[in-house]
């Protein structure tokens, strides 16, 4: 599954830099730290965080996207700097659970 | 490459929010000497471990990187407080940040064992009131 192909079941669009991105696993976690020690390259990183220091998370571990639940909103800073860097970034609504069990059904 | 390429970087310690800028110019660098992905990201969240800790303790400090034909290593100096137990220091969930640090998603006592997760070898040399000096190495052949 594609980044892009996430946005044919239900994920939105907030920065899709490269939407032809295969993921590869997933990874949820507010804490940055654990994100950098624990998720994989290419993984989805499922996260309620939406400061700066996530798009730099983001970009230093390689995540193929980050996905942001429970309809947490991107400060458009925030959003340059995904812009900037090549970050995905992706949002739904659902809580980090609920999405976590949709994307293990589809990657 | 007969010498050795060196990189330094004045680490900001008023901004926290924008900390991690020396990283990701380590990783844009990184990339252009074509080293391969994984040594590129193990180095890069490294050295953002060590650039997030001299924000949040030591109000910054300097960084330094050199790649050689064989290594990249880095080193961190800062002239903060010092580290006061080093083993405890280490243990993961060990922090001494503050909950403003805890809201912005850091300070899980994380930093320091992400950095010795990544690196091939790490020495802290550090003085209580003087400074700390961190100098991690990733091996290219390994």
């Amino acid at each position: 599954m594609t980044v892009s192909g996430l946005l044919e079941h239900g994920f939105r669009e907030v920065v899709l830099s490269d939407g032809d991105r295969e993921i590869d696993g997933c990874y949820m976690g507010d804490l940055l730290s654990w994100v950098m020690g624990r998720a994989q390259a290419d993984n989805a990183w499922i996260t309620i965080m939406s400061n700066l220091n996530v798009v730099a998370v983001a970009s230093l571990a390689d995540t193929a996207c980050v996905i942001l639940t429970e309809g947490v909103e991107l400060p458009d800073d925030v959003r340059a700097a995904a812009e900037m860097r090549d970050v995905n970034v992706l949002s739904t609504d659902l809580p980090s659970y609920d999405a976590a069990v949709l994307l293990s059904t589809l990657i | 490459m007969a010498e050795p390429l060196v990189f330094h970087f004045d680490v900001d310690g008023s901004d926290f929010t924008s900390a991690g800028q020396a990283s990701v110019q380590i990783k844009k660098s990184l990339r252009q000497l074509g080293l391969p992905s994984e040594i590129i990201r193990r180095v890069s969240i490294a050295m953002y471990e060590g650039e997030i800790n001299m924000v949040i303790h030591a109000n910054g400090g300097v960084a330094d990187v050199i790649v050689t034909e064989d290594c990249v290593e880095i080193i961190l100096k800062d002239q903060g407080p010092g580290i006061e137990n080093v083993e405890q220091a280490m243990q993961e969930g060990f922090s001494t940040a503050t909950s403003t640090i805890h809201s912005l998603g850091f300070g899980a006592g994380m930093g320091l064992p992400n950095m010795k997760r990544y690196s091939d070898t790490m020495e802290i040399d550090t003085v209580v009131g003087v400074g700390t000096t961190i100098t991690m190495k990733i091996f290219l052949n390994q």
